[in-house]
């Protein structure tokens, strides 16, 4: 049944366009449409983006490992290097407090009348992850593979249970979600 | 139905909702939340348009071919989402300039579009270098416990935060 939904392509191009109108839905909600709330987050005043994203961590983490305990449901572990992961994700946390919005985001912000996300941050983004595309035979070999520990996970790395480290991380997450209410973010 | 018309919803429930949205992902599509793979495939069909077929060819373009997929949709459905929140709370406005810019910075809808232009560039030029974004990533990936979407969630937001207060230092003065 599953394996039937998972590969007709029509249905799947249609529940990609359904998760996403709740998602960009949810993101308009939250607040994290707007630049202010993304830049108020990185200047360490406005905790909104990390209170959704951490939630979302939790809930999804204990659903998703349920769905995967009685084969509903399959990890997609992305391979990663400290290459890859330490230098990408800092460049993109420079572009991320320039532009004010995040790839998901940004394209809220365009729902919602941005018009700096649709002319600028969207435009941008699409030749920013083109450039890497055409810059990624010379960096392949070399950056990116430096560190490579490929597709480990949290369980592994510290030889314990999933659901061992599941209640570990879930534990620090909600009390690092307490700390930031009690000190009113 | 008032609390669809409400601007803003409180926070945890958002991202409580965001994580349900993460299970039907894995259970129906096979897929984790993401975005930024759309951006790479997108600009990959708009080269295609310039060039033709022979950017499929292109390394990258093997490994994500320039095509509408589940994750464009997605983006495109985000897009849809958004706006019909925004207009059943009646906030949808078309704005060139933040107010936080706008305090912080100035009022010059051309210097927004420029820096968010630039912003953007530098933002999937990274978000593609280190695999996702703060949704493949910071959502999906550290879900699954993955050892890389954690550091490169911690990275997003150190970078983050550290040239947030560097604009906010030098636009004060």
């Amino acid at each position: 049944m599953l394996r039937a939904i998972h590969s007709n392509k029509n249905l799947q191009l249609l529940l990609g366009l359904l998760i996403g109108i709740l998602f960009g839905f949810l993101l308009h909600k939250g607040g994290v449409t707007k630049y202010d709330v993304i830049i108020g987050q990185l200047l360490l005043e406005d905790f909104t983006v990390v209170k959704i994203m951490l939630s979302a961590v939790v809930t999804g983490m204990i659903g998703v490992y349920c769905l995967r305990s009685i084969g509903l449901a399959q990890l997609h572990i992305k391979p990663g290097s400290l290459g890859q992961d330490l230098t990408g994700g800092l460049i993109f946390g420079v572009g991320f407090a320039i532009l004010g919005y995040c790839p998901g985001t940004l394209a809220g912000a365009v729902g919602r009348g941005a018009l700096d996300a649709l002319f600028g941050g969207i435009p941008g983004t699409l030749i920013g992850a083109w450039l890497f595309a055409s810059a990624y035979p010379k960096l392949e070999k070399g950056i990116l593979a430096r560190g490579y520990f490929g597709e480990l996970t949290l369980p592994t790395l510290l030889k314990l249970n999933s659901w061992a480290v599941i209640v570990i991380v879930c534990a620090v997450i909600i009390v690092i979600l307490f700390a930031i209410e009690k000190a009113g973010l | 139905m008032e609390w669809l018309r409400a601007e803003q919803w409180p926070v945890y429930i958002v991202g409580i909702g965001i994580g349900v949205l993460s299970w039907l992902a894995f259970l129906l599509s096979d897929h984790p939340l993401g975005c930024s793979t759309a951006f790479a495939r997108t600009s990959g069909m708009i080269e295609k348009l310039f060039k033709g077929s022979k950017v499929e060819e292109k390394i990258y373009f093997k490994k994500f071919a320039p095509v509408i997929t589940w994750e464009g949709m997605l983006v495109l459905g985000i897009v849809i989402g958004a706006f019909i929140s925004a207009k059943i709370s009646g906030r949808f406005q078309f704005c060139w300039v933040p107010a936080r810019w706008q305090a912080m910075i100035g009022a010059a809808p051309w210097f927004r579009w420029l820096t968010a232009l630039t912003g953007g560039v530098i933002m999937g030029f990274g978000a593609r270098w280190a695999g996702g974004c703060t949704s493949g990533h910071g959502i999906s990936g550290t879900l699954q416990l993955a050892v890389s979407s954690w550091l490169a969630t911690i990275c997003f937001f150190l970078g983050g935060v550290i040239t947030a207060m560097l604009i906010a230092r030098i636009f004060s003065v």
